[in-house]
């Protein structure tokens, strides 16, 4: 069965045509709430409400976009509700705390970048920083949603989106290459 | 420009150059240095796009959990859709019965007045 024939069987109420859109996006719905989350534990939670969410709002759909990516918009809003209610059980202003990672590529970087090793280091540096700048650049850099969208979905504004994104990619690159950034701070 | 002012500007020169950061992409292209840093932006935002199809299995049995989950608030959803369709039809009794019980007393009240005022009459 097409994809849009799935969204129109769900949308008039047929919940196995639901599951089946479910199956098929499972496994990048949960990658992206395991990034955006930066542990399984708070990813299972995230998946299973963004996958709630879906179900109540699927009548919503205009199908102006694919399936998948109206999943992405979700899952960003679901994980960002699920993050801010753990803040409030934490002290911590998680925006000043980069715990060290040992992410750097022990040599030759440059080389070594396109590797699957390079890629699990910036998995795992990803994991590292603080949840309000993980979301950013996972959303933009990772999966290529728009800022606007990424704005409405995390309750920001697009110049906040930005400057976020901004201060991400450059903690990013410090956890990776710390080495040059220590070199280059002039 | 100088190096610690072109240093916290990079991130923003790997979405591409445009007006307002012309004079950035000048001082890079005359210092190694914020070269290097750039080409390592670059080099992360290459890095990041590509882990989009590095997908992550998810827990066993996390799939058939939110299914079940799916099927509950289903569930609950059409109870409730039941409970408040019984509650409309219960308020819709008891507020018919007010409003016949007020109509008949109503009329009891004008009939018993009619006939005090007759035998008055008489």
């Amino acid at each position: 069965m097409e994809e849009a024939e799935l969204i129109a069987a769900a949308q008039s109420g047929d919940r196995e045509a639901f599951d089946e859109l479910v199956r098929r996006t499972f496994v990048d719905t949960f990658t992206l709430a395991r990034r955006l989350t930066g542990n399984e534990e708070d990813a299972r939670d995230v998946v299973q409400d963004a996958y709630l969410r879906a179900w109540r709002a699927i009548g919503k759909f205009r199908g102006e976009a694919q399936f998948s990516t109206w999943m992405y918009r979700i899952t960003a809003n679901a994980a960002a509700t699920h993050m801010r209610k753990r803040r409030r059980h934490r002290t911590e202003a998680l925006d000043d705390i980069v715990e060290p990672v040992d992410a750097r590529p022990e040599s030759q970087p440059a080389s070594a970048a396109e590797s699957a090793d390079s890629l699990e280091r910036i998995g795992a540096a990803l994991d590292h920083l603080p949840p309000t700048l993980r979301s950013l650049v996972v959303l933009k850099d990772v999966y290529g949603l728009p800022h606007e969208a990424i704005a409405e979905e995390l309750g920001i504004s697009v110049p906040a989106a930005k400057v976020r994104l901004h201060r991400a990619r450059r903690k990013l690159r410090d956890l990776l290459y710390e080495e040059g950034a220590e070199a280059h701070a002039v | 420009m100088r190096c610690d002012e072109v240093a916290a500007l990079l991130p923003s020169l790997v979405d591409g150059v445009d007006e307002t950061n012309l004079a950035i992409e000048r001082h890079v292209q005359e210092c190694l240095r914020c070269q290097t840093d750039l080409v390592r932006y670059r080099k992360l935002v290459r890095n990041l796009e590509l882990l989009r199809t590095r997908y992550i299995e998810p827990t066993p049995g996390l799939l058939g959990d939110t299914l079940a989950a799916l099927t509950d608030a289903a569930e609950r959803s059409a109870f409730r859709t039941i409970v408040t369709g019984r509650r409309l039809a219960y308020a819709g009794a008891i507020g018919g019965t007010a409003v016949a019980t007020a109509a008949t007393a109503a009329l009891l009240i004008v009939r018993s007045r009619r006939r005090s005022g007759l035998s008055l009459a008489s």
